[in-house]
């Protein structure tokens, strides 16, 4: 077994592991930290994957910034543990088990298809200058895209998160 | 070496989690997180598969969903937060009206 097999394995079940306790905690602000250890986990997956400028994306941008959101609002809300319904409890029978046949069905296809095909380690040189040639000549038009929808999404949440009253007050 | 099928099932998992979190879960910000773990499992088929043909553009494509998922975070928990003042509640399954 190889070193890299070795560090694909370890960060995989970090993300499994973290990804079930996810689904089996009840207080949400468990399952945040669940998910940033899953995102962190993913960061090093990338780096096995010789995407070093997307690892470093990943923990800046999702396991800061996204997760950092979510926590704050957990505690903003003060959101407490939840509790079971009715709905709930036939989600979890329906939802499992399909769950379970999806993940066979899908390992089954993946394997069988994907033969013995590698990734190696270091394969892909994807140094930040080559991402940046790309993000700024070839996908420039898409890049400048986002930044608009940046902007719409911060004013959406501004509207969206500020006081009813207040909101009335400035359209009249 | 590791197969490229190992990531695609890794990354097939945690995107069966986040189906199954978003049915099971009733609490509003566990089902949006269950939504960034679909966004995450994609991404790791999109670079599993961009070191595997040796090209970037799957690189740059995460980076645009990584976008994405920010502004869809900024603005869901906004609506989450205006959802919690009108309603005084985050369960899924008492929030069936649009209007009040």
């Amino acid at each position: 077994m190889s070193f890299h097999l070795i560090l694909f394995l370890a960060f995989g079940a970090v993300c499994v592991g973290g990804a079930v306790n996810l689904l089996a905690q009840r207080h949400p602000i468990n399952s945040a930290l669940s998910l940033i250890a899953v995102m962190a986990a993913l960061a090093g997956e990338y780096l096995l994957l010789g995407a070093e400028f997307v690892a470093a994306v990943q923990v800046i941008v999702y396991a800061g910034a996204i997760m950092v959101l979510f926590v704050f609002v957990i505690m903003l809300l003060n959101a407490g543990e939840e509790e079971e319904t009715k709905g709930s409890r036939i989600a979890i029978l329906i939802g499992v088990p399909g769950m379970l046949i999806a993940s066979v069905l899908m390992a089954w296809v993946v394997l069988r298809r994907s033969g013995t095909e590698s990734v190696e380690i270091g394969a892909l040189p994807g140094p930040p200058t080559d991402i940046a040639q790309l993000l700024f000549h070839n996908f420039l038009l898409p890049f400048e895209v986002t930044s608009v929808l940046i902007l719409i999404a911060i004013m959406g949440a501004v509207v969206l998160a500020s006081k009813p009253e207040s909101r009335s007050g400035k359209v009249d | 070496m590791v197969p490229l099928s190992y990531y695609l099932l890794l990354s097939g998992f945690l995107f069966a989690c986040g189906v199954v979190g978003f049915l099971i879960k009733r609490n509003i910000i566990t089902i949006f997180m269950s939504i960034e773990l679909m966004l995450n499992g994609v991404n790791l088929s999109f670079v599993a598969f961009a070191a595997h043909w040796h090209a970037l553009s799957g690189q740059v494509f995460v980076f645009f969903v990584m976008v994405v998922a920010a502004a869809e975070a900024a603005v869901g928990l906004a609506i989450i937060i205006s959802v919690y003042r009108t309603r005084e509640t985050l369960n899924v399954d008492q929030v069936n009206l649009l209007k009040l």
